[in-house]
């Protein structure tokens, strides 16, 4: 009796939370993908009408599309190579005895904290910037040209940035599983002589693996949707250099007015994560029923 | 013997995680050094580093001039709004999925998380229109809004990961004593999960005032948080450097101390319980 009276009142109590997410997900989705089957666009009012797949054949048949998504893997690749790597031997080496670890781990993690587009624009305007900014002077202190990384290198640049405030989300993580490793058996394998690096393979490494794929999968998810970095730094050029298909969908229905178009990539957009969360939730499921 | 290979490899660990460390926060470093300078010396060549005339005029100006404290307003609205907005929402859910789990409450979880998925520029178009037809627009409700729902599942979440740690015997106990359901939460259950509900409430703040995508679709002028703002200055404006970085610094300086605070639950509520 106490039990069905608290179960229906259990059941009310979760619903606003399920309704509005549910609201949330299907009213824009099935928006999105009706939209995305109609030539729309804002500029001409009342023109709208059916036109089933072309929108998505156009877009297949625009070379901008196929430089968005390669841009597009290209940068979460690019980063997660970095954040991962880096994150690993970071979260190794905070894992050592030191004096102001604290300190130290604070430093680490601050990047994280601040607002993208403030470290977009610090890193565009008094790094990058081949004129005043503190690269250029570093590189004519020892005599070299100084190079324009964002008009030269826009997506590695961008990587570059945005490397830079996930490193301390991968490191921050990666510590955290690092310092669960049973120590006890990291001592019996150098008392038995294993080289360092054997250590680091056979003992570290496996031990982190979960670990480094739920880093993977939840910086996926966030990357394949940087978007502020680009707005403030390059606007997606030259041309289309950096321009990633979140970029491109903005740019598509915002900026062109083009709101068929435009949905047809969104639908594109939500497919890849999707690829991606079926992973993600699976991992994460498993660790729901231990 | 061991000791002494031991203290001299911590003072080799040590310098390296300092060097490592303050590399990786010279970039924030040297943005607020340079909030500190005048314009001339802040494109100074060679640069200087310490050695220059500290000044605060910076922070005047830019106070002065651009409606700084109306964008630093709007930012706090929207995130604190949209945090205790999703709290409210979030914390009956949390409760009964925790305390009163059904045959589907792992699924009704999974799904929440799944909305977490979606890419924001799959919905971006639709938003954006209604937000336009309905006059939501560039308002600060609007805003709450979208963040409140974007951030509901890891507020869920989190409230569950938390609440899931209360010893249910606790509240079987207090059943048995004939507490009502509203003695329960108001008495036995609100003490022990303030804790995992300020927790969740510091991460979210973070989350919210930091994002990046909603906030530069969605506002104009009036409503424009912090992250729109500073977006402003990637015109011509922003190559005065001195008051681009003190505009930066009053910005990211409130979340940093507060980021400070949270690295713990930083990790809980961004790998959804997966990473301990």
């Amino acid at each position: 009796m106490a039990t069905q009276h608290s179960r229906s009142a259990a059941r009310i109590m979760i619903s606003p939370a399920v309704v509005l997410l549910l609201a949330w997900m299907i009213v824009p989705l099935v928006l999105t993908v009706y939209f995305s089957l109609l030539r729309y666009n804002l500029l001409m009012p009342g023109t709208e009408r059916f036109v089933g797949f072309l929108n998505y054949k156009l877009f297949y048949q625009n070379p901008a599309f196929w430089t968005a998504m390669l841009n597009t893997l290209l940068l979460v690749g690019g980063v997660l190579i970095v954040t991962v790597v880096g994150g690993v031997l970071l979260a190794i080496l905070l894992d050592q005895p030191m004096w102001g670890q604290g300190i130290v781990r604070i430093l680490v993690i601050a990047p994280f904290f601040v607002m993208p587009t403030v470290s977009a624009l610090v890193w565009k305007n008094m790094f990058m910037n081949p004129v005043s900014g503190l690269f250029a002077e570093f590189s004519k202190a020892v005599g070299l040209q100084p190079f324009d990384f964002l008009t030269h290198a826009p997506l590695a640049s961008i990587i570059g940035i945005v490397s830079w405030q996930w490193l301390p989300f991968a490191t921050l993580i990666l510590l955290t599983a690092i310092q669960s490793l049973d120590s006890e058996q990291m001592e019996a394998a150098e008392m038995d002589g294993a080289s360092p690096l054997s250590r680091f393979w056979y003992i570290t490494l496996p031990h982190l693996s979960r670990a480094i794929t739920v880093v993977i999968l939840i910086q996926t998810i966030f990357l394949l949707s940087v978007f502020a970095e680009i707005l403030v730094t390059t606007n997606g050029g030259p041309g289309n250099a950096s321009t990633n298909l979140t970029y491109l969908v903005y740019a598509r229905s915002l900026l062109n007015f083009d709101v068929g178009g435009g949905s047809a990539g969104g639908v594109v957009a939500i497919i890849l994560a999707n690829i991606v969360a079926i992973f993600l939730m699976r991992m994460i499921g498993k660790n729901l029923d231990a | 013997m061991a000791r002494a290979v031991s203290t001299r490899r911590k003072v080799g660990y040590t310098i390296a995680a300092w060097i490592i460390g303050l590399a990786i926060f010279f970039p924030i470093l040297w943005t607020i050094l340079t909030s500190f300078k005048t314009e001339a010396e802040a494109i100074s060549s060679p640069p200087s580093f310490l050695f220059f005339q500290w000044t605060t005029e910076n922070y005047s100006t830019v106070m002065e001039r651009s409606n700084y404290f109306r964008h630093f307003w709007n930012s706090v609205v929207i995130s604190l709004g949209s945090t205790v907005l999703g709290l409210i929402i979030a914390i009956p859910a949390a409760w009964s999925m925790a305390f009163v789990p059904a045959k589907h409450t792992k699924n009704v979880l999974m799904w929440m998380l799944s909305t977490k998925m979606l890419p924001p520029v799959g919905v971006l178009i639709p938003i954006y229109l209604i937000f336009r037809d309905v006059g939501l627009l560039d308002t600060k409700t609007g805003l709450v809004i979208v963040l409140t729902l974007i951030n509901l599942p890891i507020i869920v979440w989190m409230l569950y990961t938390y609440f899931k740690e209360i010893p249910g015997e606790i509240l079987e106990a207090s059943r048995m004593d004939g507490a009502s359901l509203r003695d329960e939460i108001i008495h036995v259950l609100t003490p022990m999960a303030v804790p995992g509900i300020a927790s969740t409430l510091l991460l979210n703040v973070i989350l919210a005032w930091n994002e990046a995508f909603w906030t530069l679709n969605l506002t104009a002028a009036k409503a424009a948080p912090l992250t729109a703002f500073i977006a402003s200055y990637s015109s011509p404006e922003g190559l005065f450097y001195a008051k681009l970085s003190a505009a930066s610094t009053m910005a990211i300086a409130p979340i940093l101390i507060l980021g400070w605070f949270s690295q713990k639950q930083l990790v809980r509520g961004l790998t959804f319980g997966a990473v301990k």
